[in-house]
């Protein structure tokens, strides 16, 4: 093993959280992968930074227990790799893409840098068909598509978890394909692990799964690693092996962390709340991997779930994912508090591709339109309930009251589901009719009298 | 040529150490992949290079070489219709040669270097020449005829026309005898550095609209040929849709799309409509005048922030042509964001939020290069600009958004309260202005249509309501009197009948000036003859439950652009209803 690792060094400068300077090496270039070693202690890391003859290394696992003069440091000469090959479903690895399972290594049919590269956009496909997860507030108002990526905007002890469990257990390509399942965790608590294992375990979903697990007690550097390892997989999955591959990453809150905490160590100048300037650049970096390409059959389609900080749409973390993803799904703690399930806030959450994936041949062809009314008529329940808890109910127009049965309904016997129950795109838009005959015709501007004669009585 | 030595990485900033003969700006390459670089900083024998290829693996000891030239681009026939990145490398000569990922390392010519062109010469023997003076025209697109120019800075005498059946970019066409009595040879093409100005005769006032087919834009805040304009909105609130609109429907002659630091799809989409869709003007696709460049966002990040610089100088030459250009720019908040972490890695003393203290400049540096100007003593060209603006969180007080709003002239803002309740364009009435409405004002008069009155009426009702809306907050609608009740439902019309207009309709995606006049003058004048009734006595519920109400809201729909009669019947229809309603109340 030896020979391959053709620079090596005994001893470090300086050391500092997850950051450490070695001097004195030649040779060395940026971003390639080191291998820190000191009795037994092995640790991977990558180099940040070379000046000269000076390197700034980031030590995945931290510098905890380094000893400044006996600690090896060999430099590899190649950004960080993962062995890709399609026996890699059905396989745990840790943040790093090494297998835990004790099922032995994997035989990497290619090694690939885990940083990818860009996907070019000529070669890309704009997506178009539809994943129908069974749930209606998804399937009717934010529908998710094949290439898409779609973020769960959560917050602390709301049930993010149980949907995204929900949408890898009932979405389905076809009666006989299924997706695989590429499940990245970071920084995430045991017990929440175990959640998804059990609730993929019980949809049958294991053996089309690959998970890469960074727990909440791992080392937090792991954490920028572990998305990467999983993204790396999922493209091999999808456009070398032609499947269509869904990504679940969870959370990205802790991802930005672990980013801060490095940067905040190197010492750079920090943007808002404290994280780097690269943020959204490097937030891309993971986003953008997703996609359908020209002439290949597989698909990235990707969840990212993360927590807003104290609720905050408007922290960095949230703001900029907003920007690059397609759309968001925003969790509500109100209807959460009220026991409404799945608690989405339809107002603040969309789905930026979902209109050319519904419709005629696709959904059905009343979905485009009847998307639209629902959506305006329950903007317009926020404010006839902030008017009524002024003048009082008594008080509103017939047609005002209406609304509120209207958005009584619509959370009560749209949104509101089982966690488990499973709705075809039909009954989500029949329920959407149901609720929208409490409101009397003229208040329909979004609909055609054609639409409303054929679909009212559904 | 200049050279140094790789002494610093750290991500796309390099350091060079023993460097001699580089200057500020000049291109140069780096290692034996021969990435790209641009010299940013000179102190002393060290040189700050930003790098427009991914940098991992690259060390210190890596050569780096000076080409002498600045970053420039190569203008000249064969870019309309195609696709390039931050620095103008066409995406589709990678795909064939990566692959469907960009690797690095590849520096495929801008311009093809086969393609014959067939040139209708203008010129001949002893012609006096001076910038811009056409040499031939060659038909690049069946709708652009791209005019061959003689470079800036060349003035004299044309020595020889040199004939061919066809020319490839790289043949000499002429030879000029300049004022000192030099041969110049002038090609097909020619490189302009992309961070300066192409020169023009003079600034000339703004004449004419740049009609757009957006109701809320043309009528309520248009923007003039040769303007500065900018989108500002959060997440969600429909700038790229805008952008899109704005990019099919603009009656521009050539449109340059710059999709900066954003979504991959996005480009995708905009790479698969444009081709199909066809321009409202010739019936051609639009593809056949558009020129797209996109880095989007997970491309490297000093390509972006060169991307705004690669597409201004295009529109400039196209604009030196006679031409007038629209630029498109979603988003400069990415290529603000793209500064900032280039300064940041360069560890320069941030001002506000992390930008750099020169970001106000390098944004005027942008919009102010957009312009309605003599090129030469017999042409007009412009460039107009409309730059997206994406505030982090919605803070419009942001650096990027108040820097930007000191340089342009129409403000365009986007609402999230009108996005969440699905009115797109979500372009808020109470925050935008537009500074050309008088400048332009002839062209609606040229057409006989009064749109200054309207528009004053327009913004008077919107204005009322918004007060109105306040006291119904508190009290209830009920409890106001009839007539103010009525300007909530003719402000209701105006905005659902004429302000929103749906992107996704074959029929209400693109609205000319004539349906936008009967569109605006059927709403009010039923507001006018709803208030006559009112005053008769007539009870307000009456009057809006008349079908044709609801009606009204559906004519962007409706109405065909052609069918403009159709809007005769509908005032036809409308007194008969208000006839009818006054009989029944004697």
């Amino acid at each position: 093993m030896d020979s391959i690792y053709h620079k090596r060094h005994i001893g470090a400068q300086e050391l500092t959280g997850p950051i450490l300077i070695v001097e004195g090496v030649e040779n060395v270039g940026f971003g390639e992968l080191v291998l820190i070693e000191q009795d037994d202690i092995n640790r991977l890391g990558r180099v940040l930074e070379v000046a000269g003859n000076r390197a700034v290394c980031q030590i995945f696992a931290g510098t905890s227990g380094i000893d400044r003069e006996k600690v090896r440091i060999r430099f590899t000469g190649s950004p960080m790799t993962l062995p890709v090959s399609e026996e890699m479903v059905g396989r745990v690895f840790d943040g790093l893409g090494r297998p835990i399972d004790g099922c032995g290594e994997v035989i990497g049919e290619e090694e690939r840098d885990v940083n990818g590269n860009p996907l070019n956009p000529e070669a890309r496909e704009y997506p178009r068909e539809n994943i129908l997860t069974g749930i209606s507030a998804i399937d009717g108002l934010t529908t998710l598509i094949r290439g898409q990526k779609l973020p769960i905007f959560s917050g602390a002890g709301l049930p993010h978890n149980e949907i995204a469990a929900q949408v890898v257990n009932q979405a389905r390509i076809s009666k006989e394909e299924d997706f695989i399942i590429i499940f990245a965790a970071m920084g995430i608590k045991a017990d929440d692990a175990d959640f998804f294992m059990r609730r993929f375990e019980e949809g049958g979903a294991l053996s089309r799964l690959v998970t890469f697990i960074n727990l909440a007690d791992s080392p937090s550097v792991e954490r920028l690693i572990t998305p990467r390892c999983a993204l790396t997989a999922a493209e091999y999955l999808a456009f070398d092996k032609g499947n269509h591959v869904l990504v679940i990453m969870t959370d990205l809150t802790n991802y930005c962390e672990a980013l801060r905490e490095v940067a905040s160590a190197m010492g750079e100048v920090p943007s808002r709340k404290g994280y780097p300037g690269y943020l959204y650049s490097d937030l891309a970096t993971l986003y953008e991997r997703t996609g359908r390409v020209k002439g290949k059959e597989g698909s990235i389609t990707q969840i990212p779930i993360l927590t807003m900080p104290n609720d905050d749409i408007t922290h960095p973390i949230p703001d900029l994912t907003g920007y690059i993803t397609e759309g968001q799904i925003v969790l509500s703690r109100e209807l959460h508090q009220r026991d409404i399930y799945p608690p989405i806030d339809i107002l603040s959450s969309l789905s930026r591709l979902m209109k050319d994936g519904i419709g005629e041949g696709r959904t059905r062809k009343d979905h485009p339109d009847l998307y639209s009314q629902l959506y305006a008529s329950y903007s317009r329940v926020q404010r006839v309930r902030s008017l009524a808890s002024i003048i009082g109910e008594d008080e509103l127009s017939e047609v005002d009251r209406s609304y509120l049965r209207f958005g009584e309904d619509f959370e009560g016997k749209f949104l509101n589901q089982g966690k488990t129950e499973s709705r075809s795109i039909e009954e989500t838009l029949n329920r959407g009719w149901e609720v929208l005959m409490n409101l009397p015709e003229s208040e329909l501007v979004r609909l055609s009298k054609e639409e409303i004669e054929e679909y009212r009585s559904k | 040529m200049g050279e140094g030595v790789l002494y610093r990485i750290s991500g796309p900033i390099v350091v060079s150490r023993k460097t001699s003969g580089l200057k500020m700006n000049e291109e140069v390459r780096i290692g034996d992949e021969e990435l790209i670089g641009e010299v940013i900083e000179i102190n002393g024998e060290e040189a700050v290079i930003q790098v427009y290829e991914e940098t991992t693996g690259i060390g210190p000891g890596a050569n780096v070489y000076g080409t002498g030239n600045p970053i420039s681009v190569e203008l000249g026939p064969g870019l309309i219709g195609r696709t390039f990145d931050g620095i103008q490398r066409p995406l589709v000569v990678i795909k064939e040669e990566q692959g469907i990922f960009i690797k690095r390392g590849l520096n495929p010519k801008p311009l093809s270097r086969d393609r014959e062109w067939e040139v209708d010469i203008h010129l001949k023997k002893d012609d006096l020449v001076v910038p811009n003076t056409i040499i031939g025209e060659v038909e690049e697109t069946s709708l652009i005829r791209h005019r061959i120019l003689i470079p800036p800075g060349v003035y004299g005498k044309v020595l020889e026309i040199i004939e061919l059946p066809g020319y490839r970019v790289e043949d000499t066409i002429c030879i000029i005898e300049d004022k000192e009595g030099e041969r110049r040879e002038v090609k097909l093409f020619h490189k302009w550095p992309v961070r300066k100005k192409r020169p023009f005769v003079e600034r000339l006032p703004h004449e004419e609209i740049l009609f757009t087919g957006q109701r809320v834009i043309d009528s309520i805040f248009p923007l003039a040929k040769g303007g500065v304009a900018a989108i500002p909105g959060g997440f969600g609130t429909g700038k790229t849709v805008t952008q899109h609109s704005l990019a099919k429907w603009a009656d521009a002659d050539i449109i340059i799309y710059i999709g900066c630091g954003e979504r991959g799809n996005e480009m995708a989409q905009v790479l698969e409509e444009f081709p199909k869709l066809k321009d409202p003007g010739s019936g051609k696709s639009l593809m056949e005048r558009t020129i797209l460049i996109a880095n989007t966002s997970n491309m490297p990040v000093t390509a972006r922030e060169s991307s705004i610089y690669t597409g201004i100088t295009m529109a400039e030459y196209f604009r030196d042509m006679g031409y007038d250009v629209a630029l498109m720019a979603d988003s400069t908040s990415r290529w603000a964001e793209a500064l900032r972490e280039i300064s940041g890695r360069m560890e320069e003393m941030p001002a506000e939020k992390g930008y750099p203290a020169y970001l106000g400049s390098r944004l005027a540096g942008f919009y102010e290069r957009g312009g309605r100007v003599k090129v030469t003593e017999d042409r007009i060209g412009s460039v107009s600009v409309i730059g997206a603006v994406s505030p982090p969180g919605g803070d419009f007080s942001e650096p990027v958004t108040s820097n930007t709003k000191r340089f342009v002239r129409t403000f365009w803002v986007l609402d999230k309260e009108l996005a969440y309740s699905r009115h797109y364009p979500a372009i808020s009435w109470a925050n935008s202005y537009s500074g050309y409405f008088d400048e332009i004002a002839k062209w609606w008069e040229d057409r006989d249509i009064p749109i200054r009155s309207l528009r004053i009426r327009v913004m008077e009702i919107l204005t009322v309501e918004t007060h109105l809306r306040q006291i119904v907050q508190l009290v209830g609608e009920g409890a106001l009197p009839e007539k103010e009740r009525l300007t909530l439902k003719e402000a209701e019309l105006i905005k659902e009948g004429f302000l929103q207009q749906n992107a996704l309709s074959t029929v209400d995606a693109y609205c000319s000036p004539e349906k936008q006049y009967r569109m605006l003058k059927m709403i009010l004048d039923f507001g006018e003859g709803a208030r006559d009734l009112l005053e008769r006595g007539l009870p307000l519920f009456k009057i809006i439950e008349l079908p044709i109400f609801s009606e009204l809201k559906r004519m962007g729909v409706e109405i065909e652009n052609e069918e403009i009669d159709k809007f005769d019947k509908l005032a036809e229809r409308v007194e008969k209803e208000f006839e009818k309603l006054k009989e029944e109340y004697g």
